[in-house]
């Protein structure tokens, strides 16, 4: 006698009681394509709803996509910014003394440094007290906030600056009224070029612009700046000949040990009299800023993906509470409740994950904007759209699970009876 | 050797309650293969909870019940569910088709939890709604089409795998005399060409036009009427 064979009262006549029993019957397996098919029913009978809930993770997904895609997209702006301009750029300017007096660099700081083996220039500028002005008409308060430094002459292959019209000083016209303007000095001048005929009001007589410098990312500071002859403002704009800052490139390899010496080597007995700063590093801490941003946006980010999978969640609970006649007419055709779980497991995935693919999609169209605005080459790290779409999915399986089982629970008499 | 055929519907001492409320009791049926019969009886006979139990859609609270041979307490989920799919064909009073879905793929859906490929489901779907009378109708909504049609094509899923059982709850319930009568008129059919055919019904007259009657009232078999000789049976039994 077989396990399947019904055993049943005795006295009455049943003569196929000694016929082999039939093998047990077994459940086929629905194929992957049938299971994305049936999931995806339920969705295409309702697309406003699907849309809605959806919209829920895309914006969630979009928004993370929108952080991680803006944020590399800057770095790789600094990144190629960065290297540019080289990161071997070293200032040096006096500190304080012990007394809070303002200190000197001395005058020879530039031969000292310029001595050391691992580096391969050094310049400096020396602040003035005189203003500069458009003409002579102008108001002496109305400095616009620019100073008039003293250059030397081989400033410009320290700072990298570019010329952007007329010369950079020279030998010559360093000890003659010569001035090349900064970017932002030209700009609040409102001069655009340079020549013998541009002349501006500069300690009380004309200089004329030879030169114009184009903006200098590294060093901001020197774009309000205009630069005379060290020569010419020692003799008639009453410079002290002191530097105020120097400007110094190392060897790349050794920018660390350069930083290092600067110090002892300008100021061997007061050291730290002397501030040493690497722009290239307050570029990057400026980035750096911007991080926090981006750790909000990402929190809120979590929150919309949060939202969204309880949309996705509640879809579903309404979804299977709808198909109950649905669900019993399955049953009836011998659907097990496996298959019933997995048909809404993967209405809830194909859901989210359609939001999925909606907010990544999104997310490189906010980048894209972002970053064209910006001027930066946009950049949307690969491993950032698969984890959102992973990450969708997860979002999608968590929230089908409890409806999925829910639906498969039910008992196919009561669901058939709903109607 | 010469064994006899297990029938398709055996039930020993089948009782079902609901809480305290006796749905069923006592119910003795045996349904031999290519049999066509009624279960009559008024509404909170029985009929229902009968159809449910012999479809395995609802287990007995005391009793056995053998589908085909099976005895279904013996299955477990997954097994009841491939007898349903492979043995049982049902029809329901409220068809069951689903809006915006061609009478073509409903019918093919009949055959989705049998492993079957979907073009060959389809093949077969198309032949089933032809066998029905429905072949011009293939790409049809259920809006598009009457209530004899829609309940012709729920006929068509039902016995698109063509299962030895086919189960119909008032059939004929939600249509007008002339559709019903057309959708009889299939049901015979399909017991002619070899399938065992129950109707639950309520209306007497349908009951009355089928070989065999099984009368409910009030959860217990009042009459049967038409039952076959076991012996006649026997002889005609599958070899195996």
């Amino acid at each position: 006698m077989s396990t399947t064979q019904a055993s049943l009262p005795a006295g009455r006549e049943r003569p196929w009681a000694e016929s082999p029993p039939p093998p047990r019957p077994r459940a086929a397996r629905l194929s992957l394509s049938d299971v994305a098919r049936v999931g995806g029913w339920g969705l295409r009978s309702r697309p406003m709803r699907v849309f809605l809930s959806a919209l829920g993770i895309a914006i969630g997904i979009a928004a993370m996509i929108g952080v991680v895609g803006i944020s590399t997209s800057s770095t790789n702006d600094l990144n190629k910014k960065l290297s540019a301009l080289g990161t071997n750029l070293l200032t040096v300017a006096p500190g304080t003394t012990m007394n809070g007096s303002n200190a000197h660099l001395s005058k020879d700081a530039v031969a000292m440094i310029a001595n050391r083996p691992e580096v391969i220039s050094a310049s400096a500028t020396g602040t003035t007290d005189v203003k500069i002005y458009r003409n002579d008409h102008i108001p002496a308060v109305e400095s616009g906030g620019l100073t008039v430094s003293a250059a030397r002459t081989d400033l410009l292959r320290s700072i990298g600056g570019q010329i952007v019209d007329g010369r950079w000083l020279n030998g010559a016209t360093s000890r003659f009224p010569a001035v090349v303007l900064g970017s932002e000095t030209a700009r609040s001048l409102g001069i655009h070029q340079a020549g013998p005929e541009v002349q501006v009001w500069l300690g009380n007589r004309w200089f004329t612009v030879v030169g114009l410098l184009a903006h200098n990312q590294l060093l901001p500071a020197l774009d309000t700046q205009a630069f005379v002859g060290w020569q010419v403002a020692e003799k008639e704009l009453s410079f002290d000949g002191y530097p105020t800052t120097v400007y110094t490139r190392a060897k790349d390899a050794d920018v660390e040990k350069v930083h290092a010496v600067l110090g002892p080597t300008v100021s061997p007995e007061d050291p730290n009299e002397v501030n040493v700063s690497r722009p290239s590093d307050a570029l990057a801490a400026k980035q750096a800023t911007d991080s926090a941003l981006s750790g909000l946006l990402v929190g809120l980010g979590g929150v919309a993906l949060l939202v969204g999978g309880v949309g996705v969640a509640n879809t579903m609970v309404i979804s299977v509470l709808e198909r109950r006649s649905e669900i019993g007419l399955r049953r009836s055709l011998g659907a097990t409740r496996g298959q019933i779980r997995i048909q809404f497991l993967a209405e809830a995935l194909l859901l989210s994950g359609l939001g999925g693919v909606g907010g990544v999609l999104l997310g490189i169209g906010v980048t894209g904007g972002y970053a064209t605005y910006q001027g930066w080459a946009v950049l949307v790290p690969l491993w950032a759209m698969v984890g959102g779409l992973a990450a969708t999915l997860v979002i999608g399986g968590l929230a089908g699970f409890y409806p999925a089982v829910r639906a498969a629970r039910l008992p196919p008499t009561e669901a058939l009876a709903t109607n | 050797m010469t064994f006899a055929a297990h029938p398709v519907i055996e039930l020993a001492g089948v009782s079902k309650l609901y809480g305290d409320v006796a749905a069923l009791v006592e119910a003795d049926l045996v349904v031999h293969r290519g049999e066509m019969l009624a279960v009559v009886g008024p509404s909170g006979s029985g009929k229902s909870t009968m159809l449910n139990i012999m479809g395995t859609l609802d287990l007995p609270s005391s009793g056995t019940v053998a589908i085909a041979g099976h005895a279904v307490d013996s299955l477990n989920d997954r097994e009841l569910s491939a007898l349903r799919a492979g043995t049982i064909g049902f029809v329901f009073q409220q068809f069951h088709l689903a809006s915006g879905v061609s009478a073509l793929d409903s019918v093919a859906d009949g055959l989705l939890y049998s492993g079957r490929p979907r073009r060959e489901r389809r093949r077969v779907a198309e032949a089933a709604l032809r066998r029905v009378g429905l072949g011009h109708r293939l790409l049809h909504e259920p809006q598009q089409l009457s209530g004899g049609e829609k309940q012709r094509v729920a006929i068509a899923r039902a016995v698109v795998g063509d299962p030895p059982l086919l189960l119909a709850d008032e059939p004929t319930g939600a249509l007008d005399s002339r559709s019903g009568a057309v959708v009889m008129e299939l049901l015979h059919e399909l017991h002619e060409a070899g399938t065992t055919v129950v109707v639950i019904t309520h209306d007497r007259d349908i009951a009355a036009s089928l070989p065999r009657e099984v009368r409910l009232r009030d959860g217990r078999i009042e009459h049967d009427a038409g039952s076959p000789e076991p012996r006649a049976l026997v002889r005609a039994g599958v070899a195996r």
